[in-house]
């Protein structure tokens, strides 16, 4: 099985999965392979650690994509038909360019870009990457230069916040509405009646009056852009649930990875969103159950007792570990019924060089690797 | 500076997927056996520490896993409305603010409030007279399974964002006493969790700047988790690579385990040297051959960890 049946000329392939299981380089080995096949490819990494600059050789990525050097493949020894791009998403900067996209005007935009509040949370705080992930993911796909968007995403349990994204975005913009509480003026007291002085007063006394002012112009410079933004936030939505779109799965086979991949799997169900198949990535080689009585004695002809126990003791450790391997990918079989896997073995070193990215395709795009 | 063991809350983030849970029931332990009261805090919802000791998660309950250990599994809604209930006083107040509908949209969307009130029960547990529960257990110890290094940077640096834009008034307030609580390298310590390989080691140098940079912090020490024994001495290897003989299918299998173990193992000894020139307090954790770690294993690796730190 080869992840080309996975994304059947989808044009976005979302990548998720559970923390270090390899989602950066699956996700830059299967762009880079699309690419090879003559694709005009764009990968994407939403993950706040600098990896997808790593494991592409390139020195940083900025907001913008970049393509990698053709020069980079041939030293590689790789034939590149197609283009690779590759961006990490700023999210300040995205944020910054959506402000930009629907501000209704010069004022209004300079009001919610020199707006305290917007310029602290849109550069510091946690979480703000995965509201702009999808933003991104839009806008490259809306630009239609690619034939692919590969997107990386942050750890799962992160990942579920960034599908939540637009939707909770468009809900922060909704909850402008309290700035008719922050400041009630005769508008605010017509559709909320005489309820609103209390919890204006109530909140008063959490965050006090002067963030409740600063709070309501943050809100209040949003103004007219929270329409626009609503809408986009509802197109990312049906973009992700479309048939334009594919989920793939990333794992390993150890046994809290699995987990999480099931876990998300059925999220992805509860959604409707469009699942393809799971990624094993790090699987031992199965060298069956028959026993290993005899290997001790014949490796110990052959190099000596003491080398040969070694071996066989290394054995003994490394059978237990492709037991659990075996009944990871049973347990993910079952899960996903006809859905593929695509076992991606334990390579003898991390890949984080196109060399690299280019063993992982040996088995990533292999004929033969059904499971 | 105190040692690491007796400072009041240690951070422990890395990577993902490279045992931050593991190393932080470890240091759990070891905090306990040296006869203080501690809790682990989970934050990611995934709560794999007090699911390895109690076989199922605890919830947002502060719940004894072994003698002197406990646990919590942080729920962002739940810290916010023990906050709130604190803040506001009254409890029919309370209920008028949190069941309308407005505010809950905005509690739940607003960028950074899951990590501040995340960070900020965290901080809780960490106080001897508990500010926003009736709880009278005090923690003399409190040890956060954090997330990835970007998001665990993130939930630090939050409280000081909050500062910022809130000025003046509760928020300020109760956000400066955060921050200056996890600022302060004698109460806070921050422990990185990494593998051997190249990645995890330059996402954690990466860690290192960037902490200094913007937390004024510096990294008290860096677990390398999963070394595998060197079992192979090098001529040992090039015999192996040479042997050749009749073996059946096993015992080439045999052959090649051992091959592909040793460079494994040689390719995780490169990236230790490599980070022991960058870093200091670097230690180092086995490679345990088990399916799945149980509390024998954690112990193990407790007691390991504990003559380092």
């Amino acid at each position: 099985m080869s992840v080309k049946r996975l994304i059947d000329r989808r044009k976005i392939c979302v990548c998720a999965g559970s923390g270090g299981v390899g989602k950066t380089t699956v996700s830059a080995a299967i762009a880079l392979g699309m690419a090879a096949d003559g694709l005009k490819v764009a990968v994407v990494t939403i993950d706040p650690a600098r990896r997808l600059a790593n494991s592409l050789g390139l020195p940083e990525l900025g907001n913008r994509e970049v393509q990698v050097d053709p020069e980079r493949f041939q030293a590689a020894g790789l034939e590149v038909r197609g283009e690779l791009w590759a961006m990490m998403l700023d999210a300040k900067r995205t944020f910054d360019d959506l402000v930009e996209k629907y501000a209704p005007d010069e004022r209004s935009r300079q009001a919610v870009l020199g707006n305290r509040i917007y310029q602290e949370l849109s550069n510091a705080v946690a979480g703000s990457q995965e509201y702009m992930a999808m933003e991104k993911l839009y806008e490259l796909h809306e630009g239609g230069h690619y034939d692919l968007i590969v997107l990386d995403t942050p750890p799962s349990r992160n990942a579920l916040d960034f599908l939540d994204a637009p939707e909770r975005l468009a809900r922060f913009i909704d909850s402008r509405s309290l700035q008719f509480f922050l400041a009630p003026g005769r508008r605010g007291l017509k559709i909320f009646g005489r309820g609103t002085g209390l919890v204006f007063s109530i909140l008063k006394r959490v965050t006090g009056i002067d963030l409740l002012q600063d709070l309501s112009e943050f809100f209040q410079s949003f103004g007219d852009m929270a329409e626009g933004i609503n809408a986009r936030a509802a197109r990312v939505n049906a973009l992700l649930a479309s048939r334009q779109t594919t989920f793939v799965l990333v794992t390993t086979p150890q046994i809290d990875s699995v987990e999480e991949a099931v876990y998300f799997r059925r999220r992805l169900a509860e959604r409707r969103l469009p699942f393809s198949g799971i990624v094993v990535n790090r699987v031992h080689d199965d060298p069956g159950d028959a026993g290993a009585e005899g290997v001790e004695d014949d490796l110990g002809e052959l190099l000596g007792d003491e080398l040969g126990r070694k071996v066989a003791r290394n054995f003994d450790d490394y059978r237990a570990l492709a037991e659990r391997d075996r009944e990871s990918l049973q347990r993910l079989r079952k899960e996903i019924g006809a859905k593929p896997l695509v076992l991606v073995p334990y390579l003898d070193d991390d890949v984080y060089d196109l060399a690299g990215l280019e063993r992982m395709n040996e088995h990533l795009f292999a004929a033969g690797a059904a499971a | 500076m105190p040692r690491l063991l007796d400072k009041r809350l240690i951070f422990v983030t890395g990577k993902g997927g490279v045992g931050k849970s593991t190393v932080s029931a470890a240091i759990g332990l070891a905090g306990a056996r040296a006869g203080k009261r501690t809790i682990i805090c989970e934050v990611a919802q995934q709560e794999r520490v007090s699911r390895a000791f109690k076989r199922e998660g605890v919830g947002y309950e502060e719940t004894e896993l072994s003698p002197g250990l406990s646990a919590i599994s942080i729920d962002p809604q739940r810290a916010l409305e023990e906050y709130l209930r604190v803040q506001v006083g009254s409890k029919a107040l309370f209920n008028i603010l949190f069941q309308n509908r407005f505010f809950q949209y905005f509690a739940a969307a607003a960028p950074g409030a899951r990590e501040l009130v995340t960070i900020g029960k965290i901080w809780e547990l960490a106080q001897l007279e508990r500010p926003w529960t009736s709880a009278k257990t005090r923690y003399d110890l409190v040890v956060v399974d954090a997330p990835a290094t970007g998001h665990g940077l993130g939930i630090l640096r939050t409280p000081r964002t909050f500062r910022d834009i809130a000025r003046v008034g509760p928020i300020r307030r109760q956000a400066d006493k955060i921050d200056s609580f996890v600022r302060d390298p004698a109460r806070t310590g921050v422990v990185v969790v990494a593998l051997p390989e190249e990645m995890p080691v330059n996402e954690t140098l990466d860690f290192r700047r960037d902490l200094k940079k913007e937390m004024g912090l510096a990294i008290d020490a860096i677990v390398v988790n999963a070394l595998y024994p060197e079992r192979f001495s090098g001529p040992e290897a090039e015999r192996l690579a040479k042997a050749n003989g009749k073996l059946d299918a096993m015992a080439q299998a045999a052959l090649k385990a051992a091959l592909s173990e040793h460079n494994r193992a040689r390719a995780q000894r490169v990236q230790l040297r490599r980070l022991k020139r960058e870093a200091q307090s670097v230690s180092t954790l086995p490679f345990l051959f088990e399916p799945e770690l149980g509390l024998e294993d954690f112990d193990r690796l407790s007691r390991g960890l504990e003559r380092r730190l």
